[in-house]
C-alpha cells in the first residue's frame, strides 16, 4: 500500500500549562476530504497549525507523503528535520486561513504569482496563463488587478485559495476558510472547495459547517478536549454518533 | 531689498552647508537606521539587546554632546582613537544619532505588520528573508510614511547644530551677518529659507503617500 498523503501519530502540543493536543493520530489518504469538526478549543485548529509546521509539536510523528516532517530519534522525543527539508516537505500543503491573510499591498494577480514567482524561481510569462486559468476557476477574472481591499470577504477567501493552488500543493488544508464571512458569502467559497474536492484534492477542512461536512467530507473527525474523540464516514457519524460527546456536540449545532 | 540681495551670497553658501549634512545624513540614517531595526526584531535576544542599549544611547543623551564627544573626545579614547575632520565628525554624530530614530520608527512599522501576513507567507514557502523584503517591508514603508516625514523635518532644522564645530550652516551664517549689521533681517531671511526646504519636503513626502494610498489595508 502507498504511504498515506498525511500520516500523524500521537501529537502533543502544549501552550504553556495548557495541554492542547494530547496524542492526535490520523492518516489521510490520497484524494481523501476529511472534515474536523468539534467545539471551539479542542484543538482541531492547532492540529492542522501543526502539520505545516506552523506550530511546532512537543511529542509525536507526522509524515507527509511518506517523508518524515518530525519525529522520535535515538536521541529525542521529538525531532524535527533541517531547515530546508522542512521548507520542501511543507511546500507539499497549501493552507488557507480563516482571515485570508492576504498581501494587502498587492493585487490579486500579484498575490497569485507572488509565490511562484519569488519560491519558484520561474518566469512572468510562465506563470501568467495558470494564473489566470485559477481566477477563472474561482470566478474572479474580472477582479485580476484589483487590490484585496476592494473585495468582499467571499471573494476573499477565493483568491486565497487560487493563491494556494498556484504552487501546485498535493494536500489543501483549510482552517475555518468560512468563520470570518457574512453567513451569504459562504456558499460561493464552500462551492469552490467542493469543486476541489471532485477533483480529487486531498484536503484537511476544519469547519463549523455542518451541512457541508456531511455531503462533501469522505471522513468526519470529531476533536474535543484535545484529542479525537471519533473519526469516521461523514454519514455514519452524522446519522448516528457513537460517542455521548460526538452525540451532545451534534445536538447543540442543530 | 538691496541689502537681502547682498547678504544672499553668505546665506546661499550657509544653505549648501545645511543641505550637505541633512542629505548626507539622510541618505546613510535611513538604510543604517532600517538594519538596527531589523537586528532589534531579531529572535537573538542577545542582539536585540545590543541594539537596544545603542538606541537608548543615542536617543538618551544630546545630539549635541555626541557631536563635541566624536570631534573633542574620541582623539583621546584609547584604540579606536581617531581624529575627524569637524564636517566628518558632525557627519557621524548625525548618522549614528538619526539610525536610532529611524530604527525606531522602522521597527513600530514592522511590529505593526499583522502575524497573519508572515504566516500567508511562510505556507506559500517565502523564506523570512523573503518574507521581509517582498511582504512585510514593502507594507511598513506605506505605514511608516507620516513619522518619516516628521522626523526628517526635524532633521532639516537640527542641522544648525554644527556650528557648535564651528561650521557656517545658514543659521550661523545668517547670526553672523546679524552680529556685523545690527539687523534682524538676516534671521528672516534665513527662517524663509528654512521654510522652502521643509515644504519642498513635506511635499515630496506628501507625493510619496498618494503614491502609496493605491492599496487600503
Amino acid at each position: 500500500m502507498n504511504s498515506p498523503m498525511i500520516h500523524a501519530l500521537d501529537v502533543h502540543k502544549r501552550f504553556a500549562a495548557v495541554e492542547v493536543l494530547k496524542g492526535v493520530s490520523l492518516d489521510v489518504g490520497k484524494g481523501e476530504v476529511v472534515a474536523i469538526i468539534g467545539p471551539s478549543g479542542s484543538g482541531k485548529s492547532t492540529f492542522l497549525r501543526c502539520l505545516n509546521h506552523l506550530e511546532t509539536i512537543d511529542r509525536g510523528r507526522i509524515d507527509i507523503e511518506g517523508e518524515t516532517l518530525v519525529g522520535a530519534d535515538e536521541t529525542a522525543l521529538c525531532r524535527y528535520v533541517a531547515d530546508s527539508e522542512l521548507r520542501r516537505i511543507c511546500r507539499k500543503m497549501g493552507m488557507v486561513f480563516q482571515h485570508f491573510n492576504l498581501f494587502p499591498h498587492l493585487t490579486v494577480l500579484q498575490n497569485i504569482i507572488e509565490a511562484p514567482l519569488t519560491v519558484k524561481g520561474l518566469r512572468r510569462q510562465d506563470v501568467l496563463p495558470k494564473a489566470d486559468e485559477l481566477l477563472r476557476k474561482v470566478g474572479l477574472l474580472d477582479k485580476r488587478d484589483s487590490y484585496p481591499a476592494r473585495l468582499s470577504g467571499g471573494q476573499k477567501q477565493r483568491v486565497a485559495i487560487a493563491r494556494a493552488l498556484a504552487m501546485e500543493p498535493d494536500i489543501m488544508l483549510f482552517d475555518e476558510p468560512t468563520s470570518a464571512l457574512d453567513p451569504e458569502l459562504t456558499g460561493e467559497v464552500l462551492r469552490t472547495i467542493r469543486e476541489l474536492a471532485e477533483e480529487r484534492m486531498t484536503m484537511l477542512v476544519v469547519t463549523h459547517e455542518m451541512a457541508f461536512a456531511r455531503e462533501v467530507a469522505s471522513r468526519v473527525v470529531f476533536m474535543d478536549g484535545g484529542e479525537i474523540v471519533e473519526a469516521r464516514p461523514a454519514k455514519e457519524l452524522f446519522a448516528a454518533p457513537e460517542h455521548p460527546r460526538t452525540r451532545a456536540f451534534l445536538e447543540n449545532m442543530l | 531689498m538691496d541689502y537681502v540681495m547682498q547678504i544672499m551670497g553668505p546665506l546661499l553658501e550657509g544653505t549648501g552647508v545645511t543641505l550637505q549634512v541633512f542629505v548626507i545624513t539622510f541618505v546613510l540614517a535611513v538604510p543604517f537606521g532600517l538594519c538596527l531595526a531589523l537586528l532589534r526584531v531579531s529572535r537573538f535576544a542577545a542582539v536585540s539587546g545590543l541594539v537596544n542599549g545603542y538606541i537608548w544611547l543615542m536617543r538618551g543623551t544630546p545630539l549635541m554632546l555626541q557631536m563635541l564627544f566624536i570631534y573633542f573626545a574620541l582623539p583621546f579614547v584609547p584604540l579606536i582613537g581617531i581624529r575627524l575632520p569637524d564636517f566628518t565628525a558632525a557627519i557621524v554624530a548625525f548618522v549614528l544619532n538619526y539610525a536610532a530614530y529611524y530604527a525606531e520608527i522602522f521597527r513600530a512599522g514592522i511590529q505593526s505588520i499583522d502575524r497573519g501576513q508572515y504566516e500567508g507567507a511562510r505556507v506559500l514557502g517565502l523564506s523570512y528573508t523573503q518574507t521581509m523584503r517582498r511582504i512585510v517591508l514593502p507594507q511598513v514603508f506605506k505605514r511608516i510614511l507620516p513619522p518619516m516625514s516628521n522626523e526628517t523635518i526635524t532633521l532639516v532644522k537640527d542641522t544648525s547644530l554644527i556650528y557648535v564645530l564651528a561650521m557656517n550652516d545658514l543659521l550661523r551664517a545668517a547670526r553672523g551677518i546679524v552680529q556685523r549689521d545690527f539687523t534682524t533681517t538676516p534671521f528672516i531671511v534665513a527662517a524663509a529659507f528654512y521654510l522652502v526646504m521643509t515644504l519642498l519636503l513635506t511635499l515630496a513626502f506628501q507625493h510619496l503617500e498618494k503614491k502609496y494610498a493605491v492599496y487600503d489595508e
